[in-house]
């Protein structure tokens, strides 16, 4: 959802003539929404510019968005970052892992849904009776 | 070269976001914004000429907080002290270090060597909201105007 919200307010900032630049690693969110300048990092959610305290890569990664601002010439230019996560079944893991639906968890999952909704319902109901 | 592969690498939040809200009973997709118009600004001016302006989706304070105040710009020196609450993927990593996500640090050395003029002594948090119409009607708007103030002319975006 924060890829989302930074891209429709990449389109504001651009259409009132302020360039724009994304460091992100939500690729498809960013895309479908259509962005002049994307650079895309393929981390897990939470580190787009860079492995926590790696000085060197965060430095990096940063030059690049500036290089991207400076010579994109047409929007919806992305590029992608050569740096990676982690190698081989380590990369498969976290690319698998996030938001997994498996065997084990998918009872959990809908229970903590129908928990939710009915915590939503009754809050929902407070709130008429208070109003 | 590596072994080919029958599904895209790149992770797709949208599949996976629906397909885990599924699971929980959800049975309306969310509807992501999608534009086929892309607006683009060139630069005005030489990076090493221009200031920087940052925004980012981590907040002041916590999640449960009022909206009203993750719609906010704070002094650099605050940008340690975030929250972030959000769903990255706490599972592969951790948000300890801010440059990975508010590269401020970083940046200032980029303005050391001349890549860029200068670095706003402010930055701007945007709330992270399923309403469209509120980012691009309220929240965007109020950037630019911050933007306009501080004589800002290039943004750097970075989500959570």
């Amino acid at each position: 959802m924060c890829h989302q919200t930074v891209s429709l307010v990449a389109r504001h900032l651009e259409a009132a003539g302020i360039p724009t630049v994304i460091i992100g690693s939500g690729r498809d969110i960013v895309e479908e929404c259509g962005v002049p300048r994307f650079l895309f990092v393929d981390f897990p959610l939470g580190n787009p510019c860079g492995k926590p305290w790696d000085v060197a890569m965060q430095y990096d990664i940063v030059g690049g968005a500036l290089e991207l601002l400076e010579r994109a010439w047409l929007p919806r230019t992305t590029v992608q970052r050569p740096e990676v996560w982690a190698r081989d079944e380590a990369d498969a893991l976290w690319r698998r892992r996030f938001m997994q639906i498996t065997d084990e968890n998918r009872e959990k999952l809908a229970q903590a849904g129908e928990a939710r909704r009915r915590e939503q319902a009754e809050q929902r109901q407070k709130k008429a009776a208070g109003a | 070269m590596k072994p080919g592969i029958s599904h895209r690498s790149f992770v797709s939040y949208i599949d996976k976001s629906r397909e885990y809200y599924q699971a929980q009973g959800y049975e309306r997709p969310y509807r992501w914004a999608r534009y086929e118009e892309v607006p683009f600004a060139p630069l005005s001016k030489p990076l090493s000429q221009c200031r920087v302006g940052v925004v980012t989706t981590a907040d002041q304070g916590p999640a449960s907080a009022p909206r009203a105040t993750k719609l906010y710009t704070a002094a650099n020196a605050e940008g340690g002290k975030l929250f972030t609450e959000k769903s990255w993927d706490r599972e592969a990593t951790h948000t300890d270090d801010p440059e990975t996500y508010l590269p401020l640090a970083r940046l200032a050395e980029h303005v050391e060597a001349g890549h860029i003029g200068s670095l706003n002594p402010r930055f701007y948090g945007v709330p992270t909201d399923y309403s469209q119409r509120l980012t691009i009607e309220q929240d965007a708007p109020q950037i630019e105007a911050w933007m306009r103030e501080d004589g800002v002319d290039v943004a750097i975006l970075v989500p959570l």
